[in-house]
């Protein structure tokens, strides 16, 4: 194990910051490449040549794009902390909720942040229901892990920090504690936890970030004949 | 172990619910097939998949599993002698997922997207983009198999399983549309791959017929058309 381990990612991204997570909580030292995405270098396209995208894991010499592929090949490689846990069942319910909080979650909170007007509503309606599952699947537990974080608490944990520039600058609110209490007390308690603080990026660069995206789209819809 | 300890809620028709089926006779598991009809779903299915509502769903000992290819995962690692559907090898194994993936996010929207395209030049657009999507898999054949007859070698493995259960809406999409996708000089190792993957034991008996899938896409497809025709006026 002793081959040298190589990230190539964007702090901005919500998928990079867990491929980070995992490595830290493994106790695996690794080397940050950071990707200018309106530039891709040769590294990138030549390790993920298929979707041209981070995150990248390098391990040695071999490359593993896809954020929740490389979630599974760090807890297989490294044994420390597992992410996954040992019961085939809940290994199933874990995945599961990993792709329906990507999809669902994620995408329906993207949707909603480029939205306006009616879309807008309807955007965030429909996120709103799939945030009702996480809920259900949180309560009453400390993370979705259960006693220890795990892979589920990595895959959503772009939510206490991502979602709440998303709504601050999509104008909208999501993650409601009187809505959500579960989730959003999840949430208060995961951001403080010093392994994951220290691998998030300073709130105004995400907003920065996020502003020029909506700039842009806004621009975008408006050129539209 | 009782044949009612394994349950799969599936439909003939559904390529996802031929995954389980698949990968079930991989590991020779004795199971109760119950058989969907979408338009009048089960209580069971209500009850089993609350979130999606869909097929396939797995019910080993009354704990549902949903998701085609978290259950075929969870055959893998539940009844974990051989053979194995998903390598040993980490990197090995996260070689399949990321196939896996693609074939889902990428490839299979692009093959549902033929249907949904309005107009001869959108269609021939999404024809086009599923045999790109092909001539991508070929290549990722050709390194996985390393010259066996299989993504995963020797015998049928998690990728195989992964894009084979499309094979009967692939023929579906060629004779509606009268084009072929799986074309054999431009794709040899998938055009024979395909051929294997059908007459394979573990596949062979499950498979839905290709014209009765065939008959199935036709009435489907025109009922949606009547249904659009109907509201657009």
């Amino acid at each position: 194990m002793g081959e040298e381990v190589k990230v190539i990612g964007s702090i901005k991204s919500g998928f990079c910051v867990r491929v980070e997570w995992a490595l830290k909580l493994k106790g695996v030292e690794y080397e940050y490449i950071k990707e200018d995405l309106r530039n891709k270098s040769p590294m990138l396209l030549k390790y993920n040549p298929v979707h041209k995208k981070v995150p990248v894991l390098v391990h040695g010499d071999k490359p593993i794009p896809e954020s929740l592929v490389i979630l599974e090949y760090i807890d297989e490689t490294w044994k420390d902390n597992p992410l996954l846990p040992e019961d085939p069942y809940e290994r199933a319910m874990a995945r599961f909720w990993a792709k329906y909080a990507d999809e669902k979650c994620m995408f329906g909170a993207w949707e909603a942040f480029k939205a306006e007007g009616e879309e807008k509503e309807k955007a965030m309606e429909s996120a709103l229901e799939s945030f009702a599952f996480l809920e259900k699947a949180i309560k009453g537990k400390k993370f979705f892990g259960g006693e220890k974080m795990g892979f589920l608490d990595l895959v959503v944990g772009w939510i206490p920090h991502w979602l709440s520039v998303l709504e601050e600058v999509g104008g909208m609110k999501m993650l409601d504690a009187e809505k959500f209490p579960s989730l959003h007390e999840w949430a208060e308690n995961f951001i403080q936890i010093p392994l994951i603080k220290e691998c998030i990026p300073p709130r105004d660069v995400l907003v920065n970030h996020f502003h020029a995206t909506f700039s842009s789209l806004r621009s975008l819809s408006a050129n539209k004949p | 172990m009782a044949t009612s300890d394994v349950k799969l809620l599936g439909a003939w028709p559904s390529p996802f619910a031929l995954r389980v089926h698949i990968a079930l006779n991989i590991k020779s598991i004795d199971y109760e097939c119950l058989e969907e009809n979408l338009l009048a779903k089960s209580q069971l299915l209500l009850q089993s998949n609350p979130v999606h509502k869909k097929v396939p769903v797995l019910i080993h000992h009354d704990k549902p599993i949903c998701e085609s290819l978290a259950i075929v995962q969870y055959i893998d690692e539940a009844w974990s002698s051989a053979p194995s559907i998903l390598p040993s090898d980490p990197y090995d194994r996260a070689v399949a997922r990321f196939w896996a993936a693609y074939i889902d996010d990428k490839w299979f929207p692009w093959l549902n997207g033929v249907a949904n395209a309005q107009g001869a030049e959108a269609k021939k657009a999404a024809l086009d983009q599923v045999r790109e999507g092909l001539v991508v898999l070929e290549e990722a054949f050709g390194k996985c198999s390393k010259g066996k007859d299989f993504f995963s070698g020797d015998r049928i493995g998690y990728v195989d399983i992964a894009l084979g259960c499309f094979l009967g809406w692939v023929y579906v999409a060629e004779k509606r549309n009268d084009v072929k996708l799986l074309v054999e000089d431009k794709m040899p190792g998938l055009a024979a791959w395909a051929n294997k993957f059908c007459e394979d034991g573990t596949v062979k008996d499950v498979m839905p017929d290709k014209d009765e899938l065939l008959e199935f896409a036709n009435m489907i497809l025109e009922a949606r058309a009547k249904l659009n025709a109907s509201s657009n006026n």
